[in-house]
């Protein structure tokens, strides 16, 4: 147990007995038991057992939106480096317009970098999107990496969290579920305390009250949030995002 | 294996950042990261440490042994170093071959030590012609995070400045198994430490962390020591592509000259164990 | 489990047969890595650091069906008393070798295929057992990194010294030379299944002392199970692990 009353595990621990329990993910049926497959905290609804890690590299799944730099033009399209085990493959039929074959470096260049959605996760790589609203190129800011485990507490219970931040510090913050956050804002000061603030909340992300610790730590930095969160129990259950 | 990619747009940023003066740690131009030291990692060596500046880190242990010594020098110990440059450290060092990085690295360093006439080579004489100490310096790469070449030369000056020499049996003519409390000999006052500095745009960084070094074009490597009282430069490498101007020179000398009066007491004590 | 007839009567160290040098460990030693641990029994210290998976180069011999562990091990050249030169040797391939098969039988890669997973192990000092502290170092990092595994992995050196049967074999004993001398077995047991996947063994034994060895070192082995596991879990109490 850890100091909010949740269930850590170790692969190979054993996490409950029982037929009636469904194996989900990072865990395995081991006879009567679900076993852990994974280092990580225990999430069990209604029935379903799975294991949230806490540590390790991202994986990508569909939906996911992340952030990566451009490493290769190909002539269909581009690889986007993300900090997965592959490349991501951007082609050229997913962006907002038409580019014809000789355009795409001009569209998008080599070190340029993007947020894209992630639409297919295949054995040989990732697939991503670059069409909808919201999505596109990057054009200046900072690019910070977390690890991909906590994003769910910087981005908070419906955006919460990241909406603090970004009305303490007046800057952009786009969070990318593979640990990259893009930061952009007026002045230095203003980026770095919004760099500040996001590695607070990562490397306090376990413990209780993450809220208004994040909220004295606004103000110790000199920054006010017009935001009241109202309510006291956010920030610790939310592990969607 | 792979190249280290900084993103067109955080280039971008570091240098914006840099002509005001500022890094994205929050650091000044000049300034270091925090520096951890561990001494004494290794109870079967002469003397070892572990450094971390940021979350660069690195082991270095003193060894001695004995040897005939070269032709050329008959009464003088002998010197080597090696520098694994693990590929445990980085993402971007191949398994197998020691590459250029790891080479350039030991030579450095060997030579900032050597040339500046730290160690103290005929103390090191057993038997002029027949046997003399033979000193190894072996530095080994756990994490590179930028400034690997600084953080193993401090770790190499730390290591030598706490070397103890093994207690040399004269009758049976070896070593026992033992340290004696006698420091490996050394002329303090000859001490050199390396400051690698980088340009980025016109601006010239101390320290470099792993993002800042990939966008620099150009680095030199400055060993530093004092005489009388002075500063003096008794080693220099300059690596990359880039040029340094005589501007460029200028600032960096300027730039060494202001820093060396606040960071060599601190290596000083680091080193002799003044301070910790 | 000291024979009446061997010349091992008491531990060098004063410890019972059965008991475990003084242990250090600690989760997160290396922040920048996937995963990385440091495991040490009484002198004998070993990092382990994980980087990966990543994609494995060269192509033409990536794996299309599952990812790949590879295990590298060495000893720092100011380790030991007497200078190792640095670089590889046959002794330390071996290791590696070693290590890779006993960690590859718990580690689940098959879904990272043309992905490679690295550990690497270095020890900075060594008392004997450096391999098995390794093990016990890299099996924690790995977790730490998030790797797949069904279950844990846990590592002792046993000993026969003389007649005795030891467990965690300092150097000293390792080289006894009276009697029977010194026969080292190195072990590794996985948590679950309690199955072996690492067994060496050099010097004389009969089959009724391997048994007892084995034994041995199954037991031991749950008591570093219980230490890995803690300190994995304390890592991540409050820990920042960025």
């Amino acid at each position: 147990m850890d100091k909010e009353g949740r269930q850590i595990v170790v692969p190979g621990e054993t996490i409950v007995k029982g037929n009636e329990f469904l194996p989900g993910d990072n865990v395995y049926r081991d006879g009567e038991e679900v076993v852990s497959k994974r280092f990580g905290i225990v999430e069990i609804s209604e029935k379903h057992v799975r294991v949230i890690p806490v540590s390790g590299a991202y994986y990508p799944r569909r939906g996911n939106t992340i952030i990566g730099t451009v490493v290769d033009v190909t002539f269909n399209g581009w690889l986007i480096e993300f900090g997965g085990v592959q490349n991501a493959f951007l082609p050229v039929a997913e962006v907002p317009r038409y580019i014809n074959k000789n355009e795409l470096r001009e569209y998008l260049d080599f070190g340029e970098s993007v947020i894209v959605k992630v639409w297919d996760v295949k054995s040989r790589g990732v697939d991503v999107s670059m069409k909808m609203r919201g999505y596109g190129k990057l054009e200046g800011g900072l690019i910070i990496s977390v690890n991909p485990n906590k994003v769910p507490r910087i981005i908070g219970k419906e955006g919460s969290m990241v909406k603090l931040i970004k009305s303490a510090t007046r800057c952009e913050i786009t969070v990318g579920q593979n640990g990259k956050v893009w930061i952009s804002g007026n002045s230095v000061e203003e980026e770095l305390a919004t760099k500040k603030i996001i590695e607070f909340i990562v490397e306090n992300a376990t413990i209780n009250g993450l809220t208004e610790k994040v909220e004295k730590y606004i103000k110790s930095l000199g920054m006010k949030s017009e935001i009241e969160i109202i309510e006291k129990n956010t920030g610790e259950d939310e592990q969607d995002g | 294996m792979s190249d280290f990619i900084v993103p067109k747009l955080q280039k971008e940023k570091i240098i914006e950042y840099i002509n005001q003066g500022k890094r994205l740690d929050g650091r000044d131009l000049g300034d270091y990261r925090e520096i951890e030291i561990e001494r004494n990692v290794s109870v079967n060596a002469e003397s070892s440490v572990r450094v971390k500046i940021g979350k660069t880190e690195v082991f270095a242990g003193v060894k001695l042994g004995i040897i005939e010594p070269y032709p050329d020098s008959p009464d003088e110990g002998t010197f080597m170093t090696s520098a694994e440059l693990h590929p445990m450290a980085s993402e971007q060092y191949d398994i197998g071959k020691p590459g250029i990085e790891s080479v350039e690295l030991a030579r450095v360093i060997d030579r900032g030590i050597r040339e500046s006439g730290f160690i103290d080579f005929k103390k090191l004489c057993i038997k002029e012609g027949e046997k003399v100490w033979q000193v190894f310096l072996d530095i080994v790469a756990i994490n590179d995070n930028g400034n690997l070449i600084d953080v193993a030369g401090l770790a190499s000056l730390i290591a030598l400045g706490s070397a103890k020499m093994p207690v040399y049996n004269e009758k049976e003519e070896k070593i026992e198994h033992e340290l004696s409390n006698e420091p490996l000999p050394l002329n303090k006052e000859a001490m050199s430490f390396n400051i690698t500095l980088h340009k980025i745009n016109n601006s010239i960084l101390l320290d470099v962390d792993k993002e800042e070094e990939a966008i620099s074009n150009c680095r030199l490597s400055i060993a530093i020591g004092e005489a009388n009282g002075k500063l003096r430069i008794t080693a220099m490498q300059k690596g990359k592509e880039g040029v340094i101007t005589e501007k460029d020179m200028e600032n960096i000398l300027n730039l060494v000259e202001d820093k060396w009066k606040e960071i060599f007491p601190k290596v000083k004590g680091y080193v002799f164990e003044e301070n910790d | 489990m000291a024979k009446k007839e061997s010349l091992y009567k008491k531990r060098s160290d004063g410890r019972k047969f059965d008991e475990i040098r003084e242990i250090k460990v600690k989760v997160g030693i290396v922040p920048s890595a996937d995963g990385s641990a440091m495991f040490q029994t009484g002198k004998t210290q070993a990092i382990a650091v994980v980087r990966g998976p990543r994609t494995f180069h060269p192509q033409h011999m990536q794996n299309p069906e599952k990812g790949m562990l590879r295990v590298n091990y060495g000893m720092m050249p100011f380790s030991v008393w007497d200078r190792i030169r640095p670089g590889p040797s046959r002794r330390s391939e071996e290791i590696s070798k070693v290590s890779e098969w006993a960690l590859s039988s718990v580690v689940d890669l098959s879904g990272f295929p043309n992905a490679v997973v690295d550990v690497f192990i270095q020890i900075p000092q060594a008392d004997a057992g450096t391999r098995v502290a390794g093990l016990n170092a890299a099996a924690m990092a790995l977790a730490h990194a998030g790797i797949p595994m069904k279950e844990m992995i846990s590592a002792i050196s046993v000993g026969k010294i003389d007649k005795t049967i030891v467990v965690d074999v300092n150097k000293e004993e390792e080289d006894f030379k009276e009697g029977e001398g010194s026969t080292d077995i190195p072990i590794a047991v996985t948590s679950r299944t309690g199955d072996i996947a690492l067994l060496q063994l050099d010097g004389k034994i009969s089959p009724e002392e391997l048994k007892e060895a084995i034994k041995a070192g199954k037991e031991a082995c749950k008591e570093i199970l219980k230490i890995q596991t803690k300190a994995l879990k304390d890592s991540s109490n409050g820990g920042s692990n960025e």
